[in-house]
């Protein structure tokens, strides 16, 4: 008799743990892997392919399930970092595979059509990752500065080679002050 | 806050934590009178001298411009006018370097002086209390008047608030050696800056008004007691001198005791702040409707024969200044150019070109001598490591630590220095004067910082990217699932079709008999199309337009060709061979144009054509170029004494072949001209092709109307 109590007693408990996990799980139930988010969040954004994944959302749904972490160009050493230490990983040098290329080394650049040798062919605009470019078949492309992250995907595509990247040029408003050139100035 | 009252009213004040007491140095300049001087020649005024926005040009490069003239406007409320501070022509509106420590330049106005300072029509107002607020409000936008204590930030925005103002603190402290431009002022202009004061105080109505003055300028004291004397609500607070009491929340703080939190404006605290040079700009504008065209410029420092404080006029170059009164330039120095400072020894900033003009937070130039200010004239820092003496945090006014700060922003770890509130610091360079090691701590504090803003740009714009990348993507997708649906009802559709002919027809004969009956409709059509007139005609100015493009394309290959004329066998065999590959393609072309008149793919025809057209303009110029590239790998190769170029064959279909050509050519010249002849060619291509294009365009669209008719017939 006491063992059958036993049972029950225990049977129940496990009964109502089992009910109060279900519950949970569904009301406190997360829509996504919330670190593909973070990882998407430390990630450059300029959806630029050089990972070899279509887009910044997609290399972090691979780094989740294991990817190599040092394959963002763009993001650099900084980004390495950072998702490393997310990660809880051991931090890697940039893959050599997706290194920067030259034309990316100096700043951040943005492309630039060239507006007199555009022919209209919207391949650029098909290939644009955030749809920075403005035109229609046979009509002059141009693109949105502010849009553009300088993913260099349309340079490509183009067939009369009318796009290339340009550096960001220098204004007041994103001048950075540089140590080396100017001289420290002090009252003794 | 009648306690505080009762303090002020006693001469006790508060205190902010640190502060130093460095060299005043105001003597140099403070004893004498504002002097005006005379009109410089040129004025270089920029378009925007505030923080905020720049407005929209008003004015043309060739107007006449008057005194007081608005050159910009805007619609944006953070954005501030500009205007004309004499008469002149505008000469030019270009980038020129402005007052800012990058040296970089921006947009500016150019007027030649013409002397005769000639006012525009002004409407003087006798008194301003009969103003309504919004109407004082808007004198004061359209007179450009921006903070002129430093920041530049527009008044009219920040007089324009709605709750209740317990104080109104006049920021008279001027607390940066060597300045005495706001002393002068006061000692000059004691009554319109009452008057400025009083139109702020119907505009904000607080309960008290307060000046801060420190105690070095007796003079200035007086003269505001004398001129405040009938007005009960104003006091003016005679603080003890330290650097930086000055500081708007430093300022709060001595005055009331409080302290604005990190992160919020004074105006929450029901206090607003107000420059003395500000309330004089006010009483100008609202009274006598001045805008914002002049200011009393501090000239300072040992390098100068006759340091004194001037009125200058907005846009005056520097180097107008510094030659009125008596630069000295030493040019023994180890530097290039003398230093000049804009702004105070603490907190301005080296100017690399003296054509910068004053702008409207520009209040003292400072040309030191090498024994006055030895760290000017070498460029080498003496910087050594921190030694961890606290000093710099003794005398921080916003009680930072400078050292911990220093340290993250060598690091550049910035989540660390946004912890330590780096963006409390105000700039005063207190912890760099105090520094036992020479560290330029400021200097760190201002590189992390514009590191700062610019990673927070760079986050915004990443997260815009992401929200793009996401919206073209979920397009895409819509795009997909709206095809395969069309392709769908498409399908629906021809097979309803289908089995209703079959069912209708009973027999295959009947689908047959139908089927013919379709195509003699058909062919009547294309006969009714094929003679009608407008469609001949359209298609004759096809042919011309073709014709004419060759024609324009030919002219401007002669005039390639005569410009190396004295290459001109070379040339002439080339270009010969080029047109004829021009020729033959333009013979590809008509047969294309011709053919699809009387062909079911009409709709498809002008772009046809145009693609032909595009792919000939291409192969041409690959042509050329491939022609001067085999010239000079065959000279590299051979280095034969004889070349000639064969002519070239080009098949007719798209992908144009070029053969072999034998070279032999004596010397590198000859290959060097030929890449330039195609370059030539290229480019007198790309022109032709571009008047081609205009002309195809235009066509393209009256075919555009024409072809709807066959479409909608191959529809039915």
């Amino acid at each position: 008799m006491n063992i059958l109590i036993a049972i029950l007693v225990l049977g129940l408990i496990a009964a109502f743990f089992g009910a109060l996990l279900g519950y949970a799980a569904i009301r406190f139930h997360v829509e996504g892997d919330p670190i593909v988010e973070q990882l998407d969040a430390l990630l450059p954004q300029t959806q630029c392919g050089q990972c070899g994944y279509p887009g910044c959302k997609p290399y972090a749904e691979a780094v989740a399930n294991g990817e190599a972490i040092n394959k963002c160009a763009p993001g650099g050493d900084d980004t390495i970092k950072k998702i490393a230490n997310l990660l809880g990983v051991d931090v890697e040098a940039l893959d050599e595979n997706h290194d920067q290329d030259s034309t990316l080394g100096n700043g951040p650049t943005v492309a630039f059509i060239i507006e007199e040798d555009c022919i209209g062919c919207t391949k650029c605009i098909q290939a644009c990752p955030v749809d920075a470019i403005l035109g229609a078949a046979k009509q002059m492309h141009t693109i949105i500065i502010d849009e553009c992250t300088g993913c260099d995907l349309c340079v490509a595509p183009c067939p009369v080679d009318c796009i290339e990247m340009r550096p960001i040029p220098e204004t007041i408003q994103n001048w950075q002050w540089d140590l080396n050139k100017i001289a420290v100035k002090q009252l003794d | 806050m009648e306690s505080i009252i009762g303090r002020i009213s006693q001469g006790k004040f508060w205190q902010f934590h640190g502060g130093i007491h460095p060299p005043e140095q105001k003597a140099l300049t403070s004893s004498k009178p504002i002097k005006q001087l005379p009109l410089p020649i040129q004025l270089i005024i920029p378009l925007q001298q505030h923080i905020g926005r720049q407005g929209d040009l008003l004015v043309n490069v060739g107007d006449n411009v008057l005194k007081g003239q608005a050159l910009t406007q805007s619609s944006n409320p953070m954005a501030v006018p500009v205007h004309a501070s004499t008469s002149g022509i505008i000469s030019a509106i270009k980038k020129s370097a402005i007052a800012h420590p990058s040296g970089l330049s921006e947009l500016c106005i150019f007027i030649d002086v013409d002397g005769k300072d000639t006012w525009q029509a002004r409407e003087i107002c006798h008194d301003f209390t009969k103003l309504t607020q919004q109407q004082i409000i808007k004198k004061i936008a359209d007179a450009g008047i921006a903070g002129m204590g430093g920041a530049g930030f527009p008044t009219h925005i920040k007089v324009n608030t709605k709750p209740d103002i317990n104080f109104l603190i006049i920021n008279a402290a001027e607390c940066e050696p060597y300045i005495t431009a706001d002393d002068l002022l006061m000692c000059e202009q004691s009554e319109a800056i009452v008057d400025g004061i009083r139109i702020l105080d119907k505009l904000l109505n607080p309960a008290f008004i307060l000046i801060g003055i420190e105690e070095n300028k007796p003079r200035a004291i007086k003269a505001l007691q004398h001129a405040t004397k009938a007005f009960e609500k104003i006091s003016v607070c005679v603080l003890p001198t330290k650097y930086p009491t000055g500081g708007e929340k430093q300022l709060i703080k001595v005055l009331t005791g409080k302290e604005v939190k990190s992160g919020t404006l004074p105006i929450h605290s029901g206090i607003v702040v107000q420059n003395i040079a500000t309330c004089f700009a006010i009483s100008d504008a609202v009274i006598h409707d001045i805008p914002l065209i002049k200011r009393v410029v501090t000239l300072t420092g040992q390098a100068l024969n006759k340091p004194q404080n001037v009125w200058a006029l907005l846009g005056t170059p520097v180097s107008h200044l510094l030659k009125q009164t008596g630069f000295i330039s030493e040019k023994n120095s180890a530097v290039t150019s003398p230093p000049v400072i804009m702004g105070g020894p603490l907190m301005g900033f080296s100017i690399l070109n003296e054509l910068v003009p004053i702008v409207k937070t520009s209040n003292c130039i400072l040309a030191p001598s090498r024994a006055e200010m030895p760290s000017a004239f070498d460029n080498s820092s003496n910087e050594v490591e921190c030694i961890r003496c606290g000093q710099c945090s003794d005398v921080c006014p916003s009680q930072l630590l400078p050292q911990e700060l220093q340290w993250s922003a060598k690091a550049k770890d910035h989540q660390q220095l946004i912890k330590l509130n780096l963006f409390d610091c105000i700039d005063c360079g207190a912890c760099a004067y105090v520094c036992p090691s020479q560290i330029p701590l400021v200097q760190y504090y201002r590189v992390a910082k514009a590191e700062i803003r610019q990673q927070q740009q760079f986050d915004l714009k990443a997260e815009k990217a992401k929200i793009r990348f996401e919206a073209r993507k979920i397009r895409l997708e819509k795009e997909k699932v709206a095809r395969e649906e069309k392709h769908k009802k498409a399908a629906a559709a021809r097979k309803i079709a289908m089995s209703k002919r079959s069912a209708d027809g009973g027999s295959a004969s009947s689908a047959v008999a139908d089927a013919l009956a379709r195509v003699k409709a058909k062919k009547k059509a294309n006969e009714k199309t094929v003679s009608d007139s407008s469609t001949t005609k359209n298609d004759d100015s096809d042919d011309k337009s073709q014709v004419k493009a060759a024609i324009a394309r030919a002219k401007a290959k002669r005039l390639a060709k005569n410009k190396v004329s004295e290459l001109a066998t070379i040339n002439n065999a080339e270009v010969n061979t080029v047109n004829d590959i021009q020729v033959s393609i333009n013979n590809e072309i008509k047969p294309v144009n011709e053919l699809p008149v009387s062909s079911r793919e009409k709709p498809s025809n002008s772009s046809d054509v145009k693609q032909e057209n595009h792919s000939a303009d291409d192969k041409k110029a690959k042509i050329a170029a491939a022609v001067a590239k085999a010239k000079a790998r065959a000279k590299e190769k051979s280095n034969a004494t004889q070349q000639s170029v064969q002519p070239l064959s080009i098949s007719s279909d798209d992908d144009a072949q070029v053969t072999p050509i034998e070279a032999d050519e004596a010397d590198n010249k000859k290959a060097r001209i030929a890449a330039a002849i195609a370059k030539a060619k290229s480019k007198a291509r790309a022109k032709a092709k571009t008047k081609a294009k205009e002309e195809q365009d235009k066509q393209l669209k009256i075919e555009r109307s024409e072809e709807l008719k066959p479409t909608n017939e191959e529809s039915e």
